[in-house]
């Protein structure tokens, strides 16, 4: 307690920090992306049906508004691309309640980038050339990995992610040591792969190496695009590294419909759960009808990027002061 | 007994899972950036003492177990049970060989110890780190030899066999380190 004014995190990982965010700025600066800034408090929030939100109350009188502070830059800079930006990237702190752990804190910092007129694949080179810039002088990676969920799931499961058989999905948690997911998970197929997916394979993924994972089930789709030649798979990339999530990234769904319709699902989906009601982004879905132009687009966790060029084995050795002594 | 929710989970809360005391070691924080959020929990069991891993939604709560730990001085063995009892207030607690367990190779009359109570029933028994025993039996050392090199068994007076350096003579008093079973030194009577 007496230490605790103190910050949590080596001068040296100060330092860390701040050589990482020049090389991020070099690199987007050398590629004509233009860096911006959006608020942090929003009238709106997303739907993500796995996410908490932090409110706060917003008094200008006679009326008072509740806020929500931003779980990613998404909605926002979504607008800027389509009142014509360009490619934008910003570095800026996102907030998703009730996250706490060695790879989570309440408050955590994001690089979010958007390179319009480029589809998946080219959104995976640039991010691997990302690694290699910010990963030299630190750590020397294997070469970048790139697989296809399914691919990459049945070469560490057995099963296919893409075909929902509750049968081989229980016969399999059995096998493993794991029978709390069939009571956990059900009849959810998302929720299965999930729970699968996060103990079994994302611990094998880039052994000191980048890994991304691209074709997600469409379950699990959020804000990307179905794939124009499998509608089973979604235009969604993970980037992992040491089994770290590092990022994720999509081609980005540009059609308002149909994006009206998976905020209503998702809201619905929250409703059910009981999570605190949210307001669905208008703004978003404006912009969306007024053009969003065809883009990709990635947000990475800069902490944990951190923590794998420190060799930190908690996020607490890379903030300097964490939701506990905050 | 409260319930406990998984962002409660810390090393050392007691807790009931599949109907036996349980206590937490480790807690991680399993969360996919788009995916529902789980804990992967390492808990022992305190009635086998086996550590097993389990997944929990995070949210999920398990209820509370009644488990302290609470410091007692052994009495005596009936033959059935072993009687402890707790110095302040001379409450006495009998526990049968199961609760016990390897405890009872380290347990002098009049030692104290640490029993473990759930529901106020003995749980377990964990005898003090260090214990100083008597030898009752080991060969005799090889004269001249001042070093321990190789060691010979030596029976203690609770029946424990440890290995002593060849010096250390049946009749003398022995400190020994529990929660390794080794010799540490002679006690000087």
């Amino acid at each position: 307690m007496l230490n605790e004014w103190q910050p949590a995190c080596s001068i040296e990982n100060l330092r860390l920090r701040a050589q990482v965010f020049e090389d991020i700025r070099r690199f987007f600066s050398a590629r004509a992306v233009l860096e911006v800034e959006t608020p942090l408090l929003s009238h709106s929030s997303g739907t993500d049906p796995q996410l908490d939100f932090f409110t706060t109350d917003y008094c200008s009188p006679p009326l008072q508004h509740t806020l929500f502070l931003q779980t990613s830059p998404e909605f926002a800079m979504k607008r800027l691309l389509a009142a014509g930006s360009g490619s934008i990237y910003q570095i800026c702190k996102a907030f998703r309640n009730g996250e706490s752990g060695r790879f989570h804190n309440p408050e955590f910092t994001l690089l979010e980038w958007y390179r319009v007129g480029f589809t998946l694949p080219q959104l995976m080179d640039e991010i691997a050339e990302l690694m290699g810039v910010l990963f030299s002088g630190h750590r020397t990676l294997n070469p970048t990995q790139r697989f296809g969920y399914q691919e990459i799931f049945h070469r560490y499961t057995g099963l296919n992610p893409l075909e929902f058989s509750y049968h081989d999905y229980c016969a399999y948690a059995r096998d493993n040591h794991m029978p709390e997911a069939v009571s956990i998970c059900g009849y959810d197929h998302a929720l299965w792969l999930d729970f699968i997916f996060s103990h079994n394979v994302q611990p094998q993924l880039g052994e000191n190496a980048v890994c991304m994972v691209y074709g997600y089930p469409a379950c699990q789709s959020s804000l990307a695009r179905i794939n124009e030649y499998n509608s089973q798979v979604t235009d969604r990339v993970e980037v992992f590294v040491n089994g770290i999530e590092l990022g994720n990234g999509y081609y980005e769904l540009t059609d308002a419909k149909e994006q009206g319709r998976r905020f209503d699902e998702e809201m619905s989906i929250r409703k059910q759960t009981n999570r605190p009601v949210t307001v669905k982004d208008k703004h978003l879905i404006a912009a969306l009808e007024a053009g969003l132009p065809e883009c990709s687009g990635m947000a990475m966790g800069l902490d944990r990027l951190l923590m794998l060029l420190a060799n930190s084995a908690s996020i607490n050795d890379v903030l300097n002061f964490p939701i506990h002594r905050a | 007994m409260a319930s406990y929710s998984t962002n409660e989970f810390k090393a050392g809360l007691k807790v009931m899972l599949d109907n036996d005391p349980c206590a937490i070691i480790e807690n991680e924080f399993v969360k996919p950036g788009k995916g529902q959020a789980f804990n992967r929990v390492k808990i022992r069991n305190l009635k086998t003492g086996r550590v097993i891993e389990r997944t929990f939604k995070s949210g999920d709560s398990l209820e509370g177990a009644d488990v302290v730990d609470v410091a007692m001085q052994y009495l005596y063995n009936d033959g059935e049970f072993r009687h402890f009892m707790v110095p302040d207030t001379f409450e006495q607690y009998q526990c049968d060989e199961k609760a016990v367990g390897e405890a009872s190779k380290w347990l002098k009359d009049q030692d104290s110890c640490t029993v473990t109570l759930w529901n106020d029933a003995p749980l377990s028994v964990s005898p003090a780190n260090f214990v100083e025993l008597a030898i009752v039996e080991t060969d005799p050392g090889v004269r001249g030899d001042t070093s321990g090199g190789g060691g010979k068994p030596a029976t203690l007076e609770t029946g424990a066999v440890v290995r002593v350096p060849l010096f250390v003579q049946q009749g003398e008093v022995i400190k020994v380190d529990t929660r390794t079973g080794e010799y540490i030194s002679r006690v000087k009577e």
